[in-house]
């Protein structure tokens, strides 16, 4: 696109800015029923929903970008704004509640000086609750997601869970 | 000999991958050339890392809680030297925890190498298909019927009828949907079988397709099982180059493929209509039936929509005859059943029993009673649809029948179980936080009426109930029920009505006597400084507000106005002088 039609605030070129989701949308723009897998490939490569990468979305599928902003904010896994590095997803389901998820909730908050669905300010961690991870007899259980992949760690206890997180932030300062 | 390290989920949130490359590391510098592989979960998470070494005459040694420390010894000992290390290898006691369950569903579970398509078929995977294929479609619907088996994933209604409803509906383009989008928090049977088993899911479904007449599968799978997304992907993959899926299944000129759609996180999904919505790339919201997904699904075509436990009973029902299943459990409940256990109990995990079996067998005398042998209070059962049920009712045998005259449900298997440290409104706030999140917010009543129950429980938790709100929350309750269009809205308030049901008392102690006897809700607890301070100062050093005085060597006192509650004190206490009332 040489002309910038969007009025969104990006070069124009978004041809090249979403560059990595072209395999997607070639193979899935015109399947339908394919909104949501689009959606979760986007995510996957640029760890949010932005409203460029809506608005690109939109233009190459053809379905409008109030419709496509309804089914992301439907589903919890949608996330519309950047997130850390490392995605902490907290375990809610109901046996950790019973086994003090609040409690591991708490330590993590202030050991991070962050609440659900915030971001610290270096950009590190993000904290999300989420429903359950189906790892009930391990409870407290969360898991951490990064680049480097998935990790869960189980039987949670407040010291434990900063154990972690610190453990977490010494390695990401070693490799940076 | 051969060293088989149990890597579900759960087993690899306990280190169960750094303890297998521990073995093949020291396997390798010893030159043992002894294999390192892996299964799915057995069940008894309580004991992971879980190890089995394998002798080449197949006798097996199960060691259980293997860290990355503990494998040298069983390398050196058991795989060099070949002696038995004791004091690692599992209990009898603990090896009851399997032996007392009767396994169909997880039949293969922490068993076979769910990566490798020929362990599924050396315990006679894919013979039930090849069987089903020289039968008629009606007749596997038969057998079905023969076995009684009900749905699993919540409503128990009757797998065949649903199958030959889909079969029944006219038209050559059918769907075979698996629901895999386990949402009720504490239920995690099906990411077991997705993990540990996925071969036992395609072959059901192969089965189903034929018996309807369906040539596409659909794994709707939730997006937070990402390792039951990549084993289900390897198994397709090797089905499928194995013949098994595709075109001309066992020369039978049947077609069948399946294809995995990630869900994104929406408990309405598990809703039949709903879900199709969201397998169409809409928002997930159900719509009113009929017409039922069986004539009307999937880009309106006919859909059978089945659980992962439902299907993955399905190739041993067909192999063995459904006779067989039906011996298992009651005359109306037929079969076995898995539960998720877990909550406050000694031996967490995964148990497939008969139905019929009740509550209290499961709990104690598989599950090895509460943790920390507490008093036993209730099980919660069935998730955010379910209910509690008290301790006085743990004789109730395990049936789809028996549980919901209690008020709770089987659902999809989870039981959480409670002991007195839990406090029963706190647990209906939990819920009903849960289902007020998860409302679509199609409905009226779902939609804003969970959310004034929820405000009424929060505010009975926080101690500032009022006289009447009981009653408030049953009038909700029953207008939530009777105005809803879906399973989500018409059960979320089970939870509350259990609870009131029978434990009325506790509510009324928030409410009236402002007090919380499970010492649980934090505005209605005080935490006191007993005799036994020594005035080491360690409790008020650690105090965020200040809020604790007094000398070194002297007792110490907390300031109540100013304690905000978080316990920190009293984790940090040496001497136990700390206490909650």
């Amino acid at each position: 696109m040489s002309e910038k039609a969007c009025g969104c605030g990006c070069d124009g070129n978004r041809a090249a800015q979403f560059a990595d989701l072209a395999p997607t949308l070639e193979k899935y723009a015109k399947v339908p029923g394919s909104l949501i897998t689009i959606l979760q490939k986007a995510q996957d490569i640029y760890g949010y929903l932005s409203p460029d990468a809506i608005n690109y979305i939109s233009e190459q599928t053809g379905i409008k970008p109030a419709k496509i902003y309804g089914v992301a904010t439907f589903y919890a896994q949608f996330r519309l704004e950047p997130i850390g590095k490392y995605l902490i997803m907290l375990c809610k389901g109901t046996a950790c509640h019973v086994n003090g998820a609040d409690m591991i909730e708490e330590a993590i908050s202030e050991h991070l000086n962050i609440a659900d669905g915030e971001t610290t300010e270096d950009g590190l961690f993000t904290l999300n609750n989420v429903a359950c991870l189906g790892c009930c007899s391990l409870a407290p259980v969360m898991m951490v997601r990064s680049s480097e992949g998935d990790e869960t760690y189980g039987n949670l206890t407040k010291d434990r869970v900063r154990e972690v997180l610190d453990e977490i932030r010494k390695n990401a300062e070693v490799t940076a | 000999m051969r060293v088989v390290v149990g890597q579900g989920s759960c087993g690899v949130a306990t280190g169960a991958r750094k303890t297998a490359a521990e073995f093949e590391k020291q396997i390798a510098d010893k030159g043992l050339g002894i294999d390192v592989t892996v299964t799915g979960c057995v069940g008894t998470c309580y004991l992971e890392p879980i190890v089995d070494v394998y002798e080449d005459n197949g006798d097996m040694t199960r060691y259980v809680k293997v860290q990355p420390e503990n494998v040298e010894k069983i390398v050196d000992e058991h795989l060099a030297g070949g002696k038995k290390v004791e004091e690692q290898a599992i209990d009898d006691i603990d090896k009851e925890f399997v032996t007392k369950q009767e396994r169909i569903v997880l039949r293969n579970c922490g068993i076979i190498n769910p990566e490798n398509i020929d362990e599924y078929i050396a315990v006679d995977g894919y013979k039930a298909i090849e069987k089903a294929l020289t039968m008629k479609p009606e007749e596997v619907i038969e057998e079905m019927k023969a076995s009684g088996l009900r749905g699993r994933g919540g409503a128990g209604f009757p797998t065949w009828f649903k199958w030959n409803a889909a079969k029944a509906s006219p038209g050559n383009e059918k769907y075979l949907v698996c629901n895999a989008d386990e949402g009720d928090p504490g239920a995690f049977m099906d990411r077991s079988v997705l993990e540990g088993d996925p071969h036992s899911l395609l072959e059901g479904m192969i089965i189903g397709g034929y018996a309807m007449g369906a040539s596409e599968g659909i794994i709707y799978c939730r997006a937070e099982y990402p390792l039951a997304i990549k084993r289900l992907e390897i198994a397709m993959e090797q089905a499928r180059e194995k013949g098994f899926l595709g075109k001309n299944i066992f020369d039978s000129g049947f077609d069948f493929d399946i294809r995995i759609k990630a869900g994104a996180g929406a408990f309405v999904c598990g809703e039949e209509t709903a879900l199709i919505a969201s397998l169409e790339g809409e928002r997930g919201m159900p719509r009113l039936k009929p017409p039922f997904p069986a004539a009307k699904g999937y880009w309106q075509k006919p859909t059978d929509i089945n659980n992962v436990e439902t299907l993955a009973n399905v190739p041993w029902i067909i192999y063995n005859g459904g006779a067989a299943f039906a011996k298992y459990g009651t005359e109306k409940s037929p079969g076995t059943k898995v539960f998720a256990l877990a909550g406050k109990i000694k031996k967490g995990g995964l148990v497939e029993v008969p139905m019929g079996m009740t509550i209290r067998d499961v709990i104690f005398g598989i599950g090895g009673g509460i943790k920390n042998d507490r008093e036993f209070k209730a099980v919660q059962m069935g998730g955010p649809s379910g209910g509690c049920v008290p301790a006085d009712l743990a004789d109730t045998p395990v049936t789809y029948e028996d549980i919901t005259k209690t008020g709770a449900i089987v659902g999809s298997g989870g039981m959480i179980v409670m002991d007195e440290d839990t406090c029963m409104v706190d647990m209906a706030r939990y819920f009903l936080n849960f289902t007020r999140d998860e409302s679509c917010g199609k409905c009226n009543y779902c939609r804003i009426g969970t959310k004034r129950m929820l405000e009424i429980l929060e505010r009975i938790t926080e101690g500032k109930g009022e006289d009447g709100d009981i009653e408030k929350l049953e009038e909700l309750a029953i207008k939530i029920k009777e105005g809803s269009l879906c399973g989500l809205g018409q059960t979320a308030p089970n939870p509350v009505l259990t609870t009131i049901k029978y434990f009325r008392n506790e509510y009324e102690d928030h409410i009236y006597n402002k007090t919380c006897t499970a010492k649980s809700c934090k505005a209605l607890i005080q935490y006191k400084i007993t005799d036994t301070c020594k005035g080491c100062t360690l409790c008020a050093r650690n105090c965020p507000v200040d809020a604790i005085e007094g000398n070194v060597k002297e007792l110490h006192k907390i300031d109540q106005d100013k304690c905000i509650k978080c316990g920190k004190c009293m984790d940090h206490c040496k001497f136990d002088a700390i206490i909650k009332e």
